[in-house]
């Protein structure tokens, strides 16, 4: 796709599509706005929000990008019976067990060495293993309509569903995250 | 290919870029936890995170992807050399992009605050916030991504697939540091 190369043109193909993102985003704001006494009481909660925020967006756009190569290649079948379909959801939900458990370690080891732990061990990984688990149900299902639903559109999913995707599990990953935290905290 | 096989490839292709944007996004954590000051002087700053962070990522991911599909089809030279006019249009457009789109959703966060009747610090201090941030933080993040994405690809690493990790690993802890700059410069001077 050679597009214009040329400043405005490039600002006007993505403008709009940046407006709607930043939309999204600042809705994801307002949720960690309203939780900014829990965030200020707990600070290694606060160590986790970038990371979680980030991780929901990362998860969603590898998936996304596997599975718009796979459906442009043509090995791809909306069929829950898919090989692709089940690997890449499987292996979404295997890499959020892998990573979470390590950042909620990491979060809770750098508040301990930054002075100020409020919360234990346990609870900080317990907390970032669940939000994971969550967001990488919530993402696998996000990416396979968006991607389902752009197939069935006739865009291109490279286009249109990785921005969507990223900028929703953003959004996704500050609710999650805070869900979890009612619930355990 | 089976679902074990494909589960298995996945899996390895995105640990260790996952494992790198994981150690940005602490790092850019730690720094969050430690604006608790700014944070607190400059009520509705913390409304404008994700929407500024997700920015770095949606403008310099795409710059990113740009220069990478350009150097494949042979569109731009691979060097640092500044004066390819289609690199510098690229740049400069995504630079504007960022400066601009980082102004309208510190407008959009302020809006949002007074409809819901919350506290917020002046829409003048948000703004300027915001554009400084966003200024500083285009600067940095196209320098990170035209000099990875050029010289990945001249030492023959697939550009598309370097652009996005380095740009979600430093986006962050730019992102959060250049707010962090923001905030102590327009606080220095009186707004907020």
């Amino acid at each position: 796709m050679v597009q214009t190369w040329r400043v405005r043109g490039i600002m006007r193909n993505m403008l709009p599509l940046l407006t709607a993102l930043t939309a999204i985003e600042i809705g994801s704001g307002l949720v960690l706005e309203s939780f900014e006494a829990t965030l200020f009481r707990y600070p290694s909660l606060f160590v986790l929000v970038p990371v979680t925020i980030g991780m929901g967006g990362n998860l969603g756009s590898i998936l996304a990008a596997r599975l718009s190569t796979s459906l442009h290649l043509g090995l791809l079948s909306f069929d829950p019976a898919d090989d692709r379909l089940g690997g890449n959801a499987a292996a979404t939900l295997a890499l959020a067990v892998t990573i979470f458990p390590l950042v909620g370690a990491c979060a809770w080891g750098l508040q301990v060495l930054l002075g100020g732990v409020a919360l234990g061990l346990a609870t900080v990984v317990v907390v970032a293993l669940l939000s994971g688990l969550v967001l990488a149900v919530l993402a696998v299902l996000v990416t396979l309509v968006a991607t389902y639903a752009a197939y069935r559109f006739g865009l291109d999913p490279d286009d249109v569903v990785i921005p969507l995707v990223t900028n929703v599990c953003d959004v996704l990953g500050v609710l999650v995250l805070f869900g979890v935290v009612q619930v355990i905290v | 290919m089976t679902v074990r096989e494909v589960t298995v490839e996945a899996y390895r292709e995105a640990l260790p870029i996952l494992l790198l944007s994981a150690a940005g996004g602490l790092f850019a954590g730690v720094v969050l936890g430690g604006m608790e000051a700014e944070l607190e002087a400059v009520p509705g700053l913390l409304l404008l995170v994700p929407a500024l962070l997700a920015t770095r990522g949606n403008v310099y991911g795409s710059l990113g992807a740009r220069l990478g599909s350009a150097l494949h089809q042979g569109l731009i030279e691979p060097t640092v050399t500044g004066g390819d006019r289609r690199l510098r249009a690229a740049v400069a457009a995504a630079m504007a992009n960022g400066v601009l789109i980082s102004g309208v959703a510190a407008i959009m966060g302020f809006a949002l605050l007074v409809a819901l009747g919350r506290p917020r610090a002046p829409l003048p201090a948000l703004v300027a916030i915001a554009l400084i941030a966003g200024f500083l933080s285009g600067l940095l993040l196209t320098v990170v991504v035209v000099v990875v994405v050029v010289v990945g690809y001249r030492r023959g690493y697939n550009p598309d697939a370097l652009a996005g990790p380095v740009v979600t690993t430093t986006g962050d802890v730019v992102g959060i540091a250049t707010m962090l700059l923001a905030a102590r410069v327009v606080l220095a001077l009186g707004g907020g």
